[in-house]
């Protein structure tokens, strides 16, 4: 039965079994609140959440009372304003205030609500209980006990969602603090998802830490590449630099949590990139333009179409990509290998992480590539280049050597008429390549992702590709308009509109109707 | 315009009255009996309101080091995005961070003191007095930490001869 009452004169109807809280978040009015987290279990004990019930002479916490039936809430009232108050004078007795220095400052709990509760003189005249700084907790977590304020968050996390306990709450009164039991490290594969549920600065991580202050940051919603998961992020970046992934909440993908692998493979975006194509002269790849790369590109597949063109291509591009790539391979290229290289499968757990490291297999298929190549597939391939079936490979993403072996790589560049390597890293095996063209890594450009249950979810570009990158689906494009085809894509967006015309699955998707949490395309099946 | 009288119509008188009065400051100031207001700036240093914004320098703390904390709240607020700073993890737990690199590129400057209102620490200051900043490169007037702090010299006029024209 659902419960209906009234929040700050706002008439609601709320879940059985919510509390105040939860209601009042459902309905888009704000409580304030430190230890309560959507996905943790009721902890109540940051006091900050303190409402007023009509007909009842303290304050209560929104966080743990149960909605009722004609229960009357007020949030703003001048009583709850002054507890709250109250609260925040106790939490920040013994705070150290190191704002300036505090990584967290800009996206602080403590700062948004004394900006909106607080604003008082401090009474404090004592001296403040100094705890312990910089304390090592793991890989990538660093604790300040002075600026904790023992909601103990991170340690539910670690009790509850990662399972593997290795936090806990020790000693009492102003002594109290969080740390990491004996012997024990924060070095679980979700630790990374303390840091953003601390809503202080207690813990920080070591990677972001004093790297750039947060109110430079742009957030771009986006997914995480990193596997078939395909876990919802934003992106936080500044002159296109990304430094560091958050994830975004979407309860059907990844709730609000993140694996730390995903959390740190934002580093491929900043690092090692081939920003600008090239072509092999004199013994070596040497800078070149687009139009003169493309040409040699063009002429290659020209010069073997429909007979001797092998693809190899892994399921890192997004299905506007992979769509174009299928019908490049099949109408214009008429390729007579395309293989779908999926990687060597990775750690799989029973909450996010998947064995699949690519984040578009699914997709890949769905739009009309093959299944993942199996070794047999791949030695057929090598194969075939080396009885001179195939004269020209193009590979896009794929790391050569780890697929088909540095040494039968190495030999391609004489065996091959042409090797055309699209990527946007430089892998093992892109030097041999005849010609490299640089593409766009998956944080500057839009595409959707299909993920392993089906979802569909948008990536969008958080700024323009570096150097002279391009999206994939830009490069397919040009390509098939230099071997004659009428192609006149200029947006992503576009390839989709006409993949939801030609797969079924698709029918009739927008980037608007996919919209920030995905769309699920099994559902039509 | 008022119409010139008889008198200033025959020119020649009131060139005389014109040229009695420039006589008159030149023979002054040559025997030197009047102040003169002109002054023989850059061979004698000109006088600069301790109020006056010139090249700015990084404060140190008593034991020597940078008082800098590298909070960045200077390079929020410069409106001419000219402060560079890179922080590190000091060896002192209690100290948090401190600037491993700090770099104001003064071409870029507009010396409006902002960056001094907001340092929190007063460790950077535009009292330094220097107007004058010249360079033959432009990378000379990226002042890296050392500089700032007054540990070296700047590269500048003293370096090289003049570039051919």
């Amino acid at each position: 039965m659902p419960k209906k009452l009234t929040i700050d004169g706002k008439e609601i109807t709320a879940r059985d079994d919510a509390t105040i809280i939860q209601a009042a978040h459902e309905s888009g009015i704000a409580i304030p609140h430190y230890c309560y987290h959507p996905k943790l279990s009721i902890a109540g004990n940051c006091r900050m959440c303190l409402v007023e019930l009509e007909g009842r002479p303290k304050l209560e916490i929104a966080c743990n009372t149960p909605v009722a039936d004609n229960m009357v809430v007020l949030t703003d009232s001048p009583k709850v304003v002054e507890g709250r108050r109250g609260v925040l004078e106790f939490l920040l007795i013994n705070h150290p205030l190191d704002c300036p220095i505090c990584d967290q400052a800009g996206e602080c709990g403590l700062q948004d609500y004394y900006m909106q509760y607080g604003l008082y003189h401090s009474r404090f005249q004592e001296e403040k209980v100094h705890g312990r700084k910089v304390v090592d907790f793991g890989p990538d977590v660093v604790f300040d006990s002075e600026r904790c304020i023992l909601c103990t968050r991170c340690v539910r996390f670690c009790k509850e969602i990662s399972k593997t306990n290795e936090l806990g709450l020790f000693e009492r009164g102003d002594t109290a603090q969080i740390a990491t039991f004996p012997g024990k490290q924060l070095d679980n594969p979700y630790a990374g998802n303390t840091v953003d549920v601390c809503p202080v600065g207690a813990l920080t991580s070591k990677d972001f830490r004093f790297k750039i202050r947060v109110w430079f940051l742009t957030e771009t919603r986006s997914v995480c590449p990193g596997c078939a998961r395909g876990c919802n992020i934003n992106i936080h970046h500044h002159n296109g630099h990304v430094y560091r992934l958050k994830p975004r909440q979407n309860d059907a993908v990844n709730e609000t949590w993140i694996c730390d692998e995903g959390r740190f493979g934002y580093k491929t975006i900043n690092d090692n990139r081939v920003l600008y194509p090239h072509i092999q002269q004199d013994g070596r790849l040497q800078q070149a333009s687009w139009p003169a790369a493309l040409e040699h590109a063009i002429e290659a597949l020209q010069a073997h179409a429909g007979t001797a063109v092998g693809i190899v291509v892994a399921p890192q591009g997004t299905n506007e990509d992979s769509y174009l790539l299928a019908r490049l391979a099949s109408e214009v290229l008429r390729a007579s290998h395309v293989v779908l290289y999926p990687g060597v499968p990775g750690y799989e757990d029973d909450f996010l992480i998947r064995a699949d490291k690519n984040p578009n297999t699914r997709g890949a298929q769905d739009m009309g590539l093959p299944a993942p190549a199996t070794a047999a597939q791949l030695a057929a391939m090598a194969q075939a280049i080396d009885q001179g079936t195939i004269k020209v490979v193009y590979a896009i993403g794929v790391n050569l050597a780890e697929a088909f072996g540095a040494e039968t790589v190495a030999r391609w560049s004489t065996q091959l008429d042409y090797l055309i390597v699209q990527t946007s890293n430089t892998v093992p095996g892109c030097e041999q390549a005849h010609v490299l063209l640089p593409s766009a890594t998956y944080a500057e450009r839009d595409g959707t992702f299909t993920n392993f249950q089906g979802y569909l979810q948008r990536l969008n570009a958080a700024f323009a590709p570096r150097g002279e990158a391009w999206p994939a689906w830009q490069i397919y494009t040009r390509l098939a308009q230099g071997l004659g085809q009428d192609w006149t894509y200029a947006s992503a967006e576009g390839v989709l509109h006409d993949i939801a015309a030609a797969v079924p699955t698709y029918a009739g998707l927008s980037y608007a109707k996919i919209g920030d949490l995905g769309y699920s395309v099994t559902q039509e099946s | 315009m008022q119409p010139l009288t008889f008198w200033q119509k025959l020119y020649i008188p009131e060139i005389l009255r014109g040229m009695v009065v420039t006589t008159r400051h030149f023979v002054t100031n040559v025997l030197g009996r009047r102040h003169t207001v002109t002054q023989q700036y850059p061979e004698e240093p000109t006088y600069v309101s301790e109020r006056y914004r010139g090249r700015h320098r990084l404060m140190r703390k008593e034991d020597g080091s940078p008082r800098c904390t590298s909070c960045m709240l200077c390079a929020t607020s410069c409106p001419a995005l000219c402060i560079h700073i890179q922080a590190g993890e000091h060896p002192d737990p209690t100290v948090e961070k401190f600037p491993i690199s700090f770099t104001i590129d003064e071409l870029r400057c507009v010396f409006c003191g902002l960056c001094v209102e907001a340092c929190p620490c007063d460790a950077i200051r535009m009292d330094t007095g220097v107007f004058a900043l010249a360079a033959y490169k432009r990378e000379n007037f990226l002042y890296p930490r050392n500089l700032l702090l007054g540990d070296d010299e700047p590269v500048n006029i003293a370096e090289g001869k003049a570039p051919a024209h």
